[in-house]
């Protein structure tokens, strides 16, 4: 029987799921006679935003460092699939700046991605609208406000046209509007198809942003569903601890 | 000549020397300051090591050594060095790029350690790494060349030996004044004493302002 006799025109014929974009087998990663990753393993999918959620010491910010190749893990490994550009952009925690203006951070960033002279101020242009930086782009990057710090901090990892963008806790310091306009930008990245990892410790962030949740507590993933899914009905009982926070690490 | 003649030849003599050194050190040692911070290879702790006990090479061992290369029966008597201001740069670029390289290193090491992250997330290269470094280090670069102008500016064992303190030709303010004191011409020794102070204090100040406008600039 053919697919055509089962799925009958005007019926949803049920999709062959995406491959994820990547998987990650068994990370494990030791310091200290500590182990901080004990065999992480998780599949990303290809679009949207995943957050990663643990207490402080799960492994969640050391799990992004391994994705963007910034830390051999000890064993596992991160496979991309095969149409993969390896395009990863990384926002980290506290922005690191150059010590120059906004617009020569971003100049900077697109000469170490030697897009030529001649292609760099307008791209500067549209990155300076994107963030909301057109207003200070002469300013000192290092006198910009928290919010506008890291939303140079997002512009200058757009620079690249990551197809995966990592976010290490992006917003913890940021007072409420900051992080109302980088959560908009990030969304906005989102939209235009970048698959995007978000660390964070606000859980109403990952309620408005996340499409999926990976739960780690101790090095260990102890779930990883749909956001609604998590937050209506946690499976674990450390989830449901952190969720109400009452999870000891 | 005139005494006021032979103090300014002497004085612009030892600073032609001595910005000189300073200026090739800076060419060398600001870069090496860079590898040695952000570089990974073999014998890079021994080089390390190595840089930085030459801080303390002593002047006259230096000279000596020069001497032997440059003297006429030496393996590099044929370029006619000895007893010119062009040995004197020489022996004084070698005391002075140890110390430029080791002030670098330990300046382009913070940094580094700070853009670290950073700049492997946006994959720079290792010679993209060292520019951003050396770029955005710059006003701090100011300490090293200030430092290295001190060590050269004050030196005398090996532009002592490599110059011969030839009058008109190789004498500068150090030596000027150790000849003129031996000689008992304490006026002539004083004053270029004074002048010797007065131009490190002039150039400190000179320096110290422009690290401050690079600051600026750099929007430290």
């Amino acid at each position: 029987m053919s697919d055509s006799n089962v799925f009958p025109l005007g019926h949803p014929r049920p999709r062959k799921p995406a491959p994820p974009l990547l998987t990650a087998e068994s990370l494990r990663y030791q310091r200290g006679g500590r182990e901080l990753l004990a065999g992480v393993s998780f599949e990303l999918p290809e679009k949207g935003i995943t957050a990663l959620l643990g207490p402080n010491g799960a492994g969640k910010s050391l799990t992004l460092r391994i994705l963007m190749g910034l830390i051999p893990p000890d064993s596992g490994q991160v496979g991309f699939h095969s149409g993969f550009s390896g395009r990863i952009g990384m926002v980290f925690q506290q922005p690191v700046l150059l010590r120059r203006s906004v617009r020569a951070n971003l100049d900077h960033a697109l000469r170490i991605a030697r897009i030529p002279r001649r292609d760099r101020t307008g791209m500067i242009a549209e990155l300076l609208v994107m963030a909301n930086l057109t207003h200070c782009a002469e300013n000192a990057a290092r006198s910009l406000s928290g919010g506008e710090q890291q939303r140079l901090a997002m512009a200058r990892a757009l620079v690249a046209d990551p197809e995966l963008l990592l976010l290490d806790e992006p917003t913890s310091s940021l007072d409420p509007a900051a992080t109302a306009a980088f959560e908009d930008l990030t969304l906005e990245v989102a939209a235009k198809g970048a698959k995007i990892v978000l660390v964070t410790h606000d859980l109403h962030q990952a309620r408005r942003l996340a499409d999926d949740i990976i739960f780690l507590h101790r090095g260990r993933v102890y779930e990883h569903r749909t956001a609604s899914a998590f937050f209506n009905a946690p499976e674990s009982a450390e989830a449901k601890a952190y969720c109400t926070g009452t999870l000891l690490t | 000549m005139p005494l006021e003649g032979q103090i300014v030849e002497i004085v612009l003599l030892s600073l032609k020397v001595s910005l000189s050194a300073v200026v090739l050190s800076a060419l060398v040692g600001i870069p090496l300051g860079a590898l040695l911070a952000v570089g990974r290879f073999r014998g890079q702790s021994v080089l390390i090591v190595l840089v930085n006990a030459s801080m303390g090479l002593p002047p006259v061992v230096v000279g000596l050594g020069l001497y032997l290369l440059f003297s006429r029966s030496g393996p590099l008597g044929v370029l006619q060095l000895l007893y010119t201001p062009a040995a004197m740069i020489i022996a004084q670029t070698i005391l002075v790029t140890p110390i430029i390289a080791s002030f670098s290193q330990q300046v382009f090491s913070d940094l580094h350690h700070e853009y670290d992250e950073m700049l492997r997330a946006m994959k720079a290269s290792r010679w993209q790494t060292m520019a951003t470094l050396i770029h955005d280090a710059r006003h701090s670069l100011i300490t090293a060349l200030l430092a290295g102008l001190g060590r050269a500016l004050s030196e005398i064992g090996a532009v002592m030996i490599v110059g011969g303190n030839i009058a008109h030709a190789t004498r500068v303010m150090t030596t000027a004044i150790a000849l003129e004191t031996s000689k008992g011409n304490l006026y002539l020794a004083v004053t270029l004493g004074l002048i010797l102070l007065a131009l490190s204090g002039v150039i400190n100040v000179v320096m110290i302002l422009l690290r401050s406008r690079l600051e600026r600039l750099a929007h430290v």
